[in-house]
């Protein structure tokens, strides 16, 4: 099966006075069509800038360094805007963090979402204003939602609506960035339910980013976590939870506040700084496995079987000697 | 002691809404219906007020804090009605009660150092005597709240993360030590990484200076995390009370119930199975309800909940549900 995007090497980076902001700093994964795929990573570790920069959102002072984006083989980096427009909503699709604050304040419902559908189609109004009543329907909100104004809608609703404009016109890869930060849990619940329907339902492929990660395991297949701009592990969310290989990702899991757990511990030091990350591998600072080799090469995201990809030097000691990741 | 250090009395608060330029008509929503719960004064706690968003969290707090005042109701601070504590000046009444907000971002100003809120605590409520013993004692408050003073004093807010903002608000309880702390979702705008510090910080700053904590938050998790005692909050209304452990572990109320199976375990092995219950009612139907508040919603509705407004009764030795599933009627 033919990965349905393709990321290869993608750095971007944003122009400042002091240098650039290396953001994404060479990052490389694929998603395989049908899946929920995760993104995960503290705040400021690129989640964000590195959707923007796969959907050629990115803004000056912003750029895209370099990378290739192959979206069913063609490379996004290679098209021009009209181009561009002519994929957006139709094959590929947004979902903007805070992007149910968004919605335009005067119009109904149904007019806002029927106006991206007649921005990408020949479609009339009409036929537009049905189709979002069908889409409305999919995600679980009554019909008199279409006729109602944002205002009177609950913030679970607005981020239901936002689902459904951006499946309109059926796409075949929708990009959820935090859609459910800031809902509570019981909304949340639902809207999680919602995305993933997506995919059960109508076979849409979804990149889900989330810093959360209760909420990635419950509905993602496969799992990245970021940090400082980089990948440090891919793998089924099994795995991650499970058997997480990375320092980072064994840490971050760990620190999940459960109902099951009487201690959770934090992680220790702040998150770097993308103006100037930490010389060899980026955790070295917080990393308690921390070796003389991590302050002076970067690991390389390599390939340790299963579907796994980690960028940790510790993966390279014999298993004698190794330490006892507890 | 056996003198409660907070006892909320039927407190209830009505926010007026519509009515604008005489052109719109007026409505009024209860915010908090007949809220009753005490505090006790003998030894700290940790009580989470929890509930969905718009069910009177935040509103309870501004209430306690004097912030708000009740529509109808009495809200006792040791055994002293808040307004008159308010009575000339909030000092008196700050001194003791104190409050974490939300946001770590919008409560500095960031054209002041971050020090900046700790030295006027200390300058405020005459802490030290001087500028040398307020240094101090800042310094040593840092410290004992795990964080370093070199890297945090002098700094601005936009060079320190969302977690050290917090904590330098605990710095700052820590100063003041008063007996009642108000956290409105203290940690929900900070990393994961960095929640489980705080908390830990929260809790044995409880012990270390004899303070109780009202803690905010709709997450479950967390609640049961951190806090003592758990209370739920439904439109309003209190639905279910008792220890935070068996309260999570084991929900009585529907409404309780289908908060605790909304959390999310971090288990891709237990996903979710059974869909979520959504709210089923307007604010219309919310409004004129006569029954149970959660009538409209409850998947194990019956007809007396309909007529009567469920009393918060005690099931089990300190464990109170508002729920005629629960009284024998």
């Amino acid at each position: 099966m033919d990965p349905i995007l393709e990321v290869e090497d993608l750095r971007v980076y944003y122009k400042s006075i002091f240098g650039d902001v290396r953001s994404v700093d060479g990052v490389s994964f694929s998603v395989n069509p049908n899946e929920i795929f995760g993104i995960a990573g503290e705040s400021g570790c690129g989640k964000s800038t590195l959707v923007e920069g796969i959907l050629r959102l990115v803004v000056p002072p912003g750029y895209i360094k370099t990378g290739k984006i192959l979206y069913k083989n063609t490379d996004l980096l290679s098209l021009g805007q009209e181009e561009l427009r002519q994929l957006r909503w139709k094959e590929l699709s947004y979902i903007p963090q805070g992007s149910m604050n968004s919605l335009n304040p005067v119009l109904r419902i149904e007019e806002q979402m029927a106006d991206s559908v007649t921005a990408h189609t020949n479609m009339r109004k009409e036929e537009a204003k049905e189709m979002a009543l069908s889409r409305l329907k999919e995600v679980g909100l009554p019909e008199e939602v279409a006729r109602m104004y944002p205002h009177e809608l609950s913030g679970g609703m607005k981020q239901r609506v936002v689902i459904a404009t951006a499946v309109l016109l059926k796409p075949s890869l929708i990009i959820a960035d935090e859609p459910v930060t800031a809902l509570d849990v019981v909304v949340q619940k639902g809207v999680l339910q919602s995305i993933a329907n997506l995919r059960d339902r109508h076979g849409i492929t979804v990149i889900f980013v989330a810093h959360d990660l209760a909420a990635h395991a419950e509905i993602v297949d496969r799992l990245v976590i970021m940090y400082a701009g980089r990948i440090a592990e891919i793998g089924s969310v099994h795995e991650a939870f499970k058997d997480p290989l990375h320092p980072y990702t064994k840490l971050l899991v760990a620190a999940i506040p459960s109902v099951e757990k009487e201690v959770v511990e934090g992680i220790p030091g702040l998150a770097p700084s993308p103006l100037d990350w930490p010389t060899g591998c980026r955790f070295h600072p917080r990393c308690p496995y921390v070796m003389p080799i991590c302050s002076k090469e970067e690991p390389a995201l390599e390939d340790v079987g299963k579907g796994r990809f980690v960028a940790c030097h510790l993966m390279h000691l014999m298993p004698s000697n190794a330490p006892i990741l507890e | 002691m056996d003198q409660p250090l907070l006892e909320l009395k039927n407190v209830t608060k009505d926010y007026t809404i519509g009515g604008g330029l005489g052109l719109t008509a007026k409505k009024s929503v209860r915010a908090v219906d007949k809220v009753s719960f005490t505090i006790s004064g003998e030894k700290p706690t940790i009580s989470a007020l929890v509930g969905q968003s718009g069910s009177g969290k935040s509103t309870t707090a501004r209430i306690i804090l004097g912030l708000v005042e009740p529509t109808s109701g009495e809200v006792l601070y040791r055994g002293k009605d808040v307004r008159l504590w308010l009575k000339g000046g909030r000092k008196a009444y700050r001194r003791e009660v104190q409050v974490i907000f939300q946001d770590p971002y919008s409560i500095y100003n960031p054209f002041y150092r971050v020090d900046r809120v700790l030295f006027k605590a200390v300058k405020k409520f005459g802490l030290a005597s001087s500028g040398k013993e307020a240094h101090n004692m800042v310094v040593e408050s840092m410290r004992a709240m795990g964080l370093r003073p070199e890297d945090l004093l002098g700094r601005y807010p936009h060079q320190i993360s969302g977690g050290e903002r917090q904590r330098l608000m605990l710095v700052r309880i820590l100063l003041i030590k008063p007996k009642l702390v108000i956290a409105d979702e203290p940690v929900s705008m900070i990393d994961v990484s960095l929640r489980s510090i705080f908390l830990n910080n929260l809790q044995d700053l409880k012990n270390k200076i004899n303070m109780s904590c009202i803690y905010i938050t709709h997450d479950l998790n967390i609640a049961h995390y951190v806090s003592d005692n758990v209370m739920v909050l439904c439109h309003g209304r209190l639905v279910e009370t008792g220890e935070a452990r068996s309260v999570v572990r084991d929900p009585l109320h529907p409404y309780s119930q289908n908060l605790v199976s909304a959390i999310p375990i971090p288990d891709p092995d237990r996903r979710w199975k059974d869909t979520v219950t959504i709210e089923q009612a307007t604010f219309e139907e919310l409004r004129a309800e006569q029954g149970c508040i959660y009538s409209h919603t409850c998947p194990r509705v019956m007809p007396i909940c309909k007529k009567e407004i469920p009393p918060l009764t005690e099931v089990n030795p300190g464990r109170n549900v508002a729920c005629f599933l629960y009284t024998g009627k």
